[in-house]
């Protein structure tokens, strides 16, 4: 139902819209601004949106108040404004309002402000499922389906037209032949799956840091991907000199010691696509993190032989990104695009502090694929 | 209005009765009422118009309402009772409240509805705002299909920025005919001379000195033609209306923020005493004659939340209907006066009662006569102070808390009458409006102890500036240093100056 309200309702929050675009680029490089609210709902502090006044100042001017106490007794805690009316604001200009935005449309915002083009999902035609949708009224079907108003609504023209009803007692009754059902229609949905593979170096030559930044990027990623595919599943591989699939919280807290193979988490990784993700079913995303530290230049012809054989030809995306870290040689991307220059599929970026997110994300995202 | 109208049940128009005719016995005297019953969601957005159905277009009230259907939605808040100062008052009821609640809303209402009527700070309030708003709103459209609604909208913002720049006691203020060009019959010779015979005139009024005089009269008039405004001005929307360089439609613009502000005004100046009379009304008829005694658990349960006190927070409906109760029960035992006064005994004043009944005669002339300042000033005693547990608290740079300052009566009350004059606003005025003579703008903040927030002080220096299209200066004190802001454009420059 369509309200006044609804107009400038929607002008606020284009509003908002514009201040998180703005301020966008900081969103992304302080990932913990972002509070999680529900399934798909962020909560994001925005500066203020109101209108300034010349106003007094909180803290010389305090208030009255009542109740017990001793002086010198802390108000509640809490209590961030006190004063009539919320007259004494505590820092000048410090005031953020908390906005509630769903992940949709932050994926929007995203999109917008880096121009991600849409994704052209494989596959569409082939992978079909079917969904039932009640579209209409027909005179036979299962009871369960009857529908009540409708089938008295028949009983009633009949009896006006036969002139069996009497509005002074305005009895409806309805027989057999009033019986209206609902009736459905089977309808395609083109269904398109998409899995992303989360891969990281987890050897000890990648820091808090880079994990936060991996942690960062990777919400992202998946804000943008979920607002593109119906269905989406995530995967996450950890590695150092051996692979092991492991749950999301383990993924971004575990830390080892040992070298790093990163063949090791390519197999693991062409492994899964092998034997749970059909290439002519799912679009596929891996993205692996690391230092770009690799144990020795045989694993790294390894690694490529791999991705040539088996991963590239399956997925739509292969995305690296090396975080900058103090301990790594960062070799391993010189490899990747020395092999891969001319093949569009595999994207590298190469992060160099938490403010590169965002011209990473445009790396990986930017190709529309 | 919109879909949310719900048809007015009968057993609320059986109930409306009911308390209205309690209202009218018990001497109260308000417009005619129209209530409406609002699902939520309408409540919630007639509450961010401001009780109004229609207002111009802004954002603003989008963002108020996110913010009412918010808290509603998380159970923090819920409106109970929304009244407008209009003749007929129009007021809105909650669907699905119980008969309880609507009881209560209903005599709260006509409290406010006879406050609204009577209160000498209502007097000059446009009664037919409905309309107002509406023509307001119209207004506000044809500008924004003519100058896009971008333009105007942030022009809106600006005007929205200086609301608080008025004077809220001008409507009463009777001014002066302006001396009609004094100087048409003042230009010729006619100095003031001394009284002589005409043959001693000469001497004791000589040439010269007329000349000199005349001289430095008309070097007074030149300056004081070169003041302006003559006086300063704390209407500072006024002299922006009447003298800034705006467009036609500009100035429609800030003269529809300027009426609307003056007609929300009286508002702010008596909600201590408008809500206390309203709740002091609703408890009177409610308690003596309009409950059934199933209904009085849940009477008490909704009065516990809205009377309800939390640290640092005044909730004006409970200072007032205390207030109003202990003036009442004071004129009834007669503790007023200078007998009173002057009694030091407190023995004697705790038993002292000489039974005058005036009590309800006297809070009938303070609601007519007061409002919130004159309120607290008379009638917030020692006594009061004390046996509702007033405190002054503030901020504690030492423990970086709010604290509970002090207890003492004379640092209460004055914390309280600082946070009520000029609405807690602070006091602004136009000083100068060719400040160096340069047309540029200088405003004066008269300090009252607490500095103004500079943030937002520059912040509203900038739309001024938009609006007056020069330079805008703002006198002020700052940790105890006269200061000037000057903004040119968007630059703000600050340097010391003379604050006297």
């Amino acid at each position: 139902m369509s309200q006044k309200i609804d107009l400038d309702h929607g002008r606020f929050r284009q509003i908002i819209r514009g201040k998180i675009k703005q301020g966008l680029r900081k969103y992304i490089s302080q990932g913990e601004m972002i509070a999680r609210k529900g399934k798909d709902m962020v909560s994001l502090p925005i500066p203020q949106v109101d209108i300034p006044h010349f106003k007094h100042g909180g803290k010389q001017q305090g208030g009255v108040g009542q109740g017990d106490g001793d002086v010198g007794d802390t108000l509640g805690q809490g209590q961030e404004q006190p004063g009539q009316g919320g007259q004494a604001g505590d820092r000048p200009g410090d005031h953020l309002l908390e906005i509630e935005v769903s992940l949709q449309e932050l994926a929007e915002i995203l999109g917008e402000e880096l121009e991600l083009p849409r994704i052209q999902p494989k596959g569409t035609e082939k992978i079909v499922a079917w969904k039932d949708k009640y579209t209409g009224i027909r005179s036979t079907g299962p009871e369960s389906l009857r529908h009540f108003r409708r089938t008295f609504r028949q009983a009633l023209r009949r009896q006006i037209s036969m002139g069996t009803y009497d509005p002074k007692s305005p009895v409806v009754v309805p027989i057999r032949d009033d019986r209206r059902y609902r009736s459905w229609r089977s309808e395609p949905i083109p269904q398109s799956n998409a899995v992303i593979i989360y891969m990281m170096d987890v050897s000890g030559s990648m820091g808090d840091e880079q994990k936060e930044i991996v942690r960062i990027e990777s919400f992202w990623i998946d804000t943008w991907l979920r607002s593109q595919y119906h269905g989406i599943e995530s995967r996450y591989i950890i590695h150092d000199a051996m692979a092991k699939e492991v749950d999301r919280d383990t993924f971004f807290k575990t830390r080892e010691s040992g070298g790093t193979m990163i063949s090791s988490a390519y197999k693991l990784c062409a492994k899964l696509i092998e034997e749970e993700y059909a290439p002519d079913q799912w679009n596929i995303y891996p993205f692996h993190f690391s230092d770009g530290d690799n144990w020795s230049v045989d694993d790294t012809v390894t690694c490529v032989e791999l991705m040539r054989t088996k991963i590239l030809p399956a997925v739509n995306l292969f995305c690296y990104g090396q975080v900058e870290s103090p301990y790594g040689s960062g070799q391993f991307i010189k490899d990747l695009r020395e092999h891969f220059d001319e093949q569009e599929v595999v994207v590298t970026s190469e992060i160099k502090g938490k403010d590169a997110i965002m011209d990473s994300i445009k790396d990986f995202l930017g190709k529309g694929k | 209005m919109s879909s949310g109208l719900r048809r007015f049940p009968a057993y609320l128009r059986d109930i409306q009765e009911e308390i209205e005719g309690h209202a009218r016995g018990y001497g109260l005297d308000f417009f005619p009422i129209l209530y409406e019953v609002l699902d939520y969601k309408t409540m919630n957005e007639v509450a961010a118009y401001g009780g109004f159905p229609t207002r111009y277009p802004h954002w603003r009230f989008g963002m108020d309402y996110e913010q009412l259907s918010k808290s509603y939605e998380w159970g923090l808040s819920k409106i109970y009772e929304m009244v407008i100062n209009t003749n007929p008052a129009y007021a809105y009821l909650l669907e699905g409240n119980s008969t309880v609640d609507q009881k209560i809303v209903m005599a709260h209402v006509a409290g406010h509805v006879d406050f609204f009527k009577n209160n000498y700070f209502f007097s000059k309030t446009n009664r037919k705002m409905i309309d107002g708003m509406a023509n307001h709103a119209a207004l506000v459209r044809r500008h924004m299909a003519r100058h896009g609604q971008d333009a105007v909208e942030e022009f809106i913002d600006t005007c929205l920025s200086l609301e608080n720049l008025i004077d809220p006691m001008s409507p009463f203020i009777v001014r002066k005919r302006e001396a009609k060009d004094a100087d048409d019959a003042g230009e010729g010779d006619d100095v003031p001379r001394l009284r002589a015979k005409q043959y001693m005139d000469k001497y004791i009024n000589p040439p010269e000195y007329l000349e000199a005089q005349k001289k430095r009269r008309d070097d007074e008039k030149r300056r004081a033609r070169r003041r302006f405004p003559e006086e300063p001005q704390r209407d500072v929307l006024a002299f922006l209306v009447q003298h800034a360089p705006l467009d036609d439609w500009q100035r429609d613009l800030l003269e529809i923020i300027r009426a609307e502000a003056y007609y929300f005004a009286p508002q702010a100046m008596t909600k201590i005493m408008n809500e206390g009379w309203a709740s002091y009304w609703h408890s009177t008829i409610l308690t003596e004659k309009a409950l059934t005694s199933a209904e009085i658990i849940d009477y008490a349960d909704a009065c516990s939340g809205v009377l309800a006190t939390s640290p640092g927070q005044l909730n004006p409906y409970k200072l007032g209907i205390e207030l109003f109760r202990n003036i009442e029960d004071r004129w009834n035992k007669g503790r007023f006066g200078k007998e009173w006064e002057d009694c030091d005994s407190m023995d004697a004043k705790r038993d002292w009662d000489r039974r005058l009944g005036l009590g309800r005669r006297k809070i009938f002339e303070v609601r007519k006569l007061y409002n919130d300042i004159t309120f607290i000033d008379e009638f917030f005693t020692l006594e009061f102070a004390v046996e509702q547990k007033f405190y002054a608290f503030g901020f504690s740079e030492r423990s970086g808390n709010w604290e509970i300052m002090s207890r003492e009566f004379k640092k209460v009350k004055e914390t309280m009458l600082r946070q009520l004059t000029n609405r807690g606003q602070p006091f602004i005025h136009v000083e100068d409006g060719n400040f160096e003579n340069r047309s540029e703008l200088l405003l004066r903040h008269q300090h009252e102890g607490v500095d103004l927030d500079m943030g937002q002080a520059r912040d509203t220096l900038r739309n001024l500036y938009k609006v007056w299209s020069r330079p805008v200066s703002l006198l002020t004190r700052i940790e105890g240093k006269g200061k000037i802001l000057r903004c040119d454009d968007t630059t703000i420059t600050e340097k010391s100056a003379e604050y006297v």
